[in-house]
């Protein structure tokens, strides 16, 4: 499976890259400027502050996504809506959203924030044992609601900026400082599994944990409704990116 | 005793029967226009549905060359909502810049499509996949020959489905621009008689499109420092709207925050009056640079430039949100008509795009209704009066709701079915 992936994200990517220099090459025609330009508009105050040094790169793994969700992801995704009762995906996202309660509680106990620390171990034991394994979420209805915490929250408090706009292949809109927070999530969760070692006897165990990120990354997807260019604005970039932005100021310095 | 207290108790439950049938008591609960137009119809009062409708998203493949930074267009999209029975088939038109996904479009979907029609929703000729793959000119507003194209679509649309669904008649609805629209392309219909529709409605439709361009647009006349200056008013508001958020208790941005919003009266009336108008040239702004793309106009975009996926757009996107529909109008659509008809004359092109140029049409067909509210701001005044004389007893006015603020509201859902139901108004 993830030879697969692996082959196929070259061929995309090498897609990409072919179509790219096809289009390069057309056109000699002088180009005569329009009848309004931005010039004319530079005394109003500007809306977005996202910082996009990486643009063009940036664009580029937006139009790789919206690919990768076509040919791969959706179709993926959509088979699994077909195949899986209801019951059985909200089982599922309740199990990975349990695995990411140890993400949260290291976080908040690495912010200092008391409660939510307590309020997640609370969740994570309750929906661990009485919630089987985390496939039920009976710690939400005592009234323990969920929080997310993350790596890239912490880097926050300890005061280091967002840096530039980032979109990442397949996870989408991101910043500089979210992509190095989700690598260091990442690996302290492969250094938890590592020690643990839960599949160690099946002696399939890089299998069997291969097909359980798969399997998180089609339920993330799943519970996602966003899907690429479907507003159908010509300017959708710029609509996701202030979004991505201002959703995060919402959620952060609460 | 024991009859007379029967007999009481009967009327008290006929009263509510009769509160209901009378304009006096029509219960939608938001006074004013702005607030109706942005907050919409509370959940609780929408009519309860069971169960969704089967709606999918369709492609119609069209041959259209597309330019690289349209890469992701593969075709017009539609949308449709079948029964598996033989039923009416009603087509919708969205209103200006909305796509056939629109929350508005879905709404009247699941009620139709639950009112036993087949439901077919097409995207707005102002919508940038209809002007990049559905529009002859690629120039969005003049509704005659965007009623040609809306009326192509649909041949070649129904042509998919021949066969596969069964169809006792058709019908045509439309809101805002779109039901503007739907009187153009029923005019064309009693030519053609491809559809032969038996009912067209009309829903908060525009009486002349350029009035009603101009009173949104007028709207930003309000704000500080005029329409020049509408970052600096997003910024402010959305400023307020994120303070109010973070103090509250809010679990997203949803209905619930809205109207709470709303109940603490966070923007006064020129602030609502402006965001309607900024959201009008969030649309517009991809009509322009859309149709400007595909008709290389040299209006925002350099005559002959070929934009790559990754040219930034943003200060074609800070352009267009600067330039009114009416700059639009003048500058780019007056001429490009003329171009191809020398001698029309601005004021002429402007009689062209209202009601009043098939006025004949409109008061002799009895199969035409509009719906419509007294406070919707879209209308200039006297245009209200101007339905009222040429469509008669088949114009229907709610006392309030704005611009389509109540479209979803019980009664009024109820009303447009009864009417799309009936064989005469």
């Amino acid at each position: 499976m993830f030879r697969y992936l692996i082959h196929l994200f070259i061929t995309l990517g090498l897609a990409l890259y072919l179509t790219g220099c096809a289009a390069s090459n057309a056109h000699i025609t002088a180009e005569i400027p329009p009848m309004h330009t931005v010039s004319e508009f530079s005394d109003d105050e500007s809306v977005s502050h996202t910082h996009d040094p990486w643009e063009g790169f940036n664009k580029g793994m937006y139009k790789f996504n919206y690919q990768f969700d076509r040919f791969v992801f959706l179709p993926v995704v959509d088979g699994y809506e077909t195949v899986t009762p209801g019951f059985v995906q909200t089982g599922v996202s309740n199990f990975f959203a349990n695995i990411r309660e140890i993400r949260t509680l290291y976080n908040s106990i690495l912010q200092a924030k008391g409660k939510e620390s307590l309020v997640t171990l609370g969740r994570f034991l309750a929906n661990s044992t009485i919630g089987i394994g985390g496939l039920f979420d009976p710690a939400t209805s005592f009234g323990w609601r969920q929080q997310h915490e993350d790596f890239d929250r912490t880097l926050e408090t300890w005061g280091v900026g967002t840096g530039p706009y980032l979109v990442l292949p397949v996870l989408g809109p991101s910043t500089a400082r979210n992509a190095s927070g989700l690598a260091v999530d990442g690996a302290v969760r492969w250094a938890v599994v590592s020690s643990i070692d839960p599949f160690g006897e099946t002696g399939a165990s890089s299998e069997i944990e291969m097909g359980a990120t798969t399997l998180e990354a089609v339920d993330l997807r799943h519970r996602e409704k966003f899907r690429y260019y479907e507003s159908d604005y010509p300017f959708e970039y710029y609509m996701v990116r202030y979004i991505f932005s201002e959703r995060r100021e919402l959620t952060t310095i609460r | 005793m024991k009859i007379a207290r029967d007999i009481l108790i009967i009327f008290l439950l006929l009263m509510p029967a009769f509160a209901w049938a009378d304009d006096a008591v029509y219960r939608y609960p938001i006074d004013d226009s702005y607030g109706a137009t942005i907050l919409g119809t509370p959940q609780n009062l929408r009519p309860e549905l069971s169960g969704k409708a089967p709606v999918k998203t369709m492609i119609l493949e069209t041959d259209q060359k597309k330019p690289e930074i349209f890469f992701y267009d593969r075709g017009l999209r539609y949308t449709v909502a079948f029964q598996d029975r033989k039923a009416p088939l009603i087509f919708l038109i969205a209103g200006t810049g909305s796509g056939s996904k629109s929350p508005k479009v879905l709404a009247l979907m699941e009620n139709l499509y639950h009112a036993g029609f087949h439901v077919i929703a097409l995207p707005s000729p102002t919508f940038p996949n209809f002007i990049i793959d559905a529009s002859t000119s690629h120039v969005p507003g003049n509704l005659s020959e965007d009623a040609v194209d809306l009326y192509r679509v649909m041949e070649k649309i129904r042509d998919q489905f021949k066969g596969r669904i069964e169809v006792s008649h058709f019908l045509l609805a439309g809101y805002s621009l779109g039901g503007t629209e739907a009187a153009f392309v029923a005019k064309l219909d009693e030519e053609r008689k491809v559809f032969d529709f038996s009912k067209v409605l009309m829903l908060n439709p525009a009486v002349s499109l350029y009035n009603s361009v101009s009173r949104i647009e007028g709207l930003l006349d309000g704000i500080p420092g005029g329409p020049r200056r509408v970052g600096a008013f997003f910024n402010r508001v959305m400023d307020k709207s994120t303070n109010f958020y973070r103090k509250g208790a809010f679990v997203g941005v949803d209905d619930d925050f809205l109207f709470a919003a709303y109940q603490a009266q966070l923007l006064d009336r020129d602030e609502a009056g402006g965001i309607i108008a900024v959201s009008f040239r969030i649309s517009s702004a991809g009509m322009i640079f859309a149709s400007d793309v595909m008709t290389n106009g040299g209006y925002v975009v350099p005559r002959n430039k070929v934009l790559k996926n990754s040219d930034s757009l943003e200060d074609y996107f800070w352009t267009t949100l600067h330039l009114s529909f009416l700059d639009y109008f003048n500058e780019y659509f007056v001429p490009y008509f003329q171009s191809r008809r020398p001698g029309l004359s601005r004021e002429e092109l402007i009689e062209a795009l209202s009601l009043k140029s098939i006025e004949g049409y409109l008061a002799s067909s009895a199969k035409i209704g509009v719906i419509t509210n007294e406070d919707d701001f879209i209308l200039a005044p006297g245009e209200l009066d101007y339905l009222r004389r040429v469509f008669g007893p088949r114009l229907k006015v709610y006392p309030r709701g704005g611009h389509l603020g109540n479209l979803e509201y019980r009664d009024n859902m109820a009303f447009l079915i009864d009417r799309l139901r009936s064989a005469t108004w």
